[in-house]
């Protein structure tokens, strides 16, 4: 392989001194100063979390508190490190929503198996479970991060949503529809 | 005369704990300008119950970082005291005490402020011990504290500190030799007088740094490898040696020695500011007599050292280290034939003068 010698200048006098270098670096490092932190102090300052973030999966409500999961099971099936359990059962008959759809009774999602791959997220046709902004979870046994229903509607809350599908059902059940 | 010993060690005593706690607020100092180099907020949690809590001042102080130093003096305390057992225990208690003593002592003769009698106009220096030859006794007082890390590095029976403390018996004594040349035209110019006050006096106009930049620049390079700064921190040099000389030390001893290396750096920057900016004087500007004159020159003093001492942290958060054969090369073959051209220099320089006066 051919080598080519670069030729290096000799160093003048100043550079031999370091001095004017140092004194260069040290006005690199002085406006340094005068800039402010980058630090993230992290549990006082949370960070953004930019759309489409896949944290914690949870359970959402529809705008009027309705649960919006029908326990259709879609995501228990296609979770692939099968971390989601789903016990179906009816809505209660004295239920304002009764007879509409079904509800689950238990809903587990065991945070210890949970890959965030949001394969349910996408699986879901009644968009029920979102994985939102929630990225730490912590637990001092297993049972606790076994996360039941109530704990993923609390986590979830309740998203925009603007399908009102449980009106739609209603008035079709009442008024009659080609569709149903 | 009992009276008189009392005040001394009052006096004495005044001037450890402000030297000590002045230690220690260089130790938040230097974290914090660290940490606004790296773009970060530095040490802003330590707080004290009840003063922290005011609302305003007690956040501010907390972000400030001002308990700080408390905590970090009382976690050496309190911290478990080991003792290897692979040690020679005798030197390796010894050590940290004779890293620290010297450190200590140099400040008895530093000067750092006067008082101007207001009946008769004499000035005074405010100074533990008006010895006439302060200098000398600096120098020679500093350079024991070289011992300290020597014999800690020995003691420990280990690989690391031995190199830290080989390096460091290396370094010092390669560059006390420059220190004491480039500070030698600075009392040839003051018509030989070796006491530090007398020195500061002939300032009051000009600074010596002004008339001798090369001294000063000597001066202060030596100062940089005679405290283990960075970029001249041989014994130390975490990235190579772990923590060099003090890595098996722990606990109180360890911070006998980080105490004793800040004080060093304040006493050095001290003795900076007394031999090229003036010591507690201030160009064109006569303090007035009695206790605020005294007040305000101690102050000036204060704010002078200060000034170096945050130059000394910038300089570390600038600089990488110097190889080795680096740090012997510019002490031998560049920093001291530039002191002793600099000696005659201003040898001649003086002689030439006297001879037109």
């Amino acid at each position: 392989m051919a080598t080519k010698v670069v030729e290096r200048k000799p160093l003048s006098l100043a550079e031999r001194s370091y001095l004017p270098q140092i004194v260069s670096g040290l006005r690199v490092t002085m406006k340094n100063m005068f800039k402010p932190p980058v630090t993230l102090e992290y549990p006082d300052e949370r960070p953004d979390i930019p759309p489409g973030y896949r944290g914690v999966p949870t359970l959402v409500k529809d705008p009027d508190g309705r649960e919006k999961c029908v326990s259709c099971q879609l995501c228990e099936f296609v979770c692939p490190p099968k971390a989601i359990r789903i016990i179906p059962g009816e809505i209660p008959e004295d239920a304002e929503t009764a007879h509409v759809e079904k509800a689950p009774e238990e809903f587990e999602i065991n945070m210890l198996r949970c890959i965030y791959c949001g394969l349910c997220q996408e699986v879901c046709p009644e968009e029920a479970i979102f994985l939102q902004d929630i990225f730490s979870v912590t637990g001092t046994s297993r049972e606790e991060l076994v996360f039941k229903k109530d704990k993923l509607y609390a986590l979830g809350g309740t998203l925009p949503d603007s399908h009102f599908k449980w009106e739609k059902k209603k008035s079709a059940e009442l008024t009659g529809n080609p569709h149903h | 005369m009992v009276t008189d010993t009392l005040g001394l060690v009052m006096k004495a005593f005044i001037v450890i704990g402000a030297v000590m706690t002045m230690a220690g607020y260089a130790v938040l100092l230097e974290r914090k300008v660290a940490a606004r180099v790296q773009g970060r907020p530095g040490p802003n949690r330590t707080q004290i119950p009840i003063l922290g809590s005011i609302p305003v001042i007690g956040t501010f102080l907390t972000r400030l970082g001002v308990f700080q130093p408390a905590a970090d003096g009382l976690k050496f305390l309190f911290k478990e005291d080991p003792l290897p057992g692979h040690v020679n225990k005798f030197y390796y208690v010894l050590a940290p005490m004779v890293a620290f003593i010297p450190a200590m002592l140099t400040m008895t003769v530093l000067p750092f402020g006067a008082v101007t009698d207001p009946v008769t106009g004499a000035t005074s220096p405010i100074v533990l011990a008006d010895l006439d030859i302060g200098i000398l006794f600096i120098l020679a007082v500093s350079s024991l504290g070289v011992y300290g890390i020597i014999l800690g590095g020995w003691s420990s029976n280990s690989k690391y500190p031995f190199l830290g403390g080989v390096r460091a018996s290396a370094q010092m004594i390669s560059y006390e030799i420059a220190l004491g040349l480039s500070i030698l035209p600075v009392f040839l110019w003051f018509g030989g007088t070796l006491n530090l006050f007398n020195v500061v006096e002939g300032q009051s106009q000009v600074w010596t740094a002004l008339v001798q930049p090369v001294s000063a620049l000597i001066f202060l390079i030596a100062l940089f490898a005679e405290t283990n700064r960075l970029p001249f921190d041989m014994p130390e040099s975490e990235t190579d040696l772990v923590a060099g000389y003090n890595t098996e030390y722990g606990a109180f001893k360890f911070g006998l020695f980080f105490v004793g290396e800040y004080t060093h750096i304040i006493i050095g920057s001290g003795v900076f500011v007394v031999l090229f900016l003036g010591g507690w004087t201030l160009p064109f500007i006569t303090l007035p007599a009695g206790m605020v004159g005294a007040v305000l020159s101690v102050l000036i003093f204060l704010a002078k050292v200060f000034c170096i001492v945050f130059f000394f942290m910038w300089v570390r958060w600038t600089l990488p280290r110097f190889r080795y054969d680096q740090v012997m090369n510019l002490g031998w073959n560049k920093l001291l034939p530039l002191a002793i051209g600099n000696l005659v220099f201003y040898a001649i320089v003086i002689a030439v003068i006297e001879q037109l006066n």
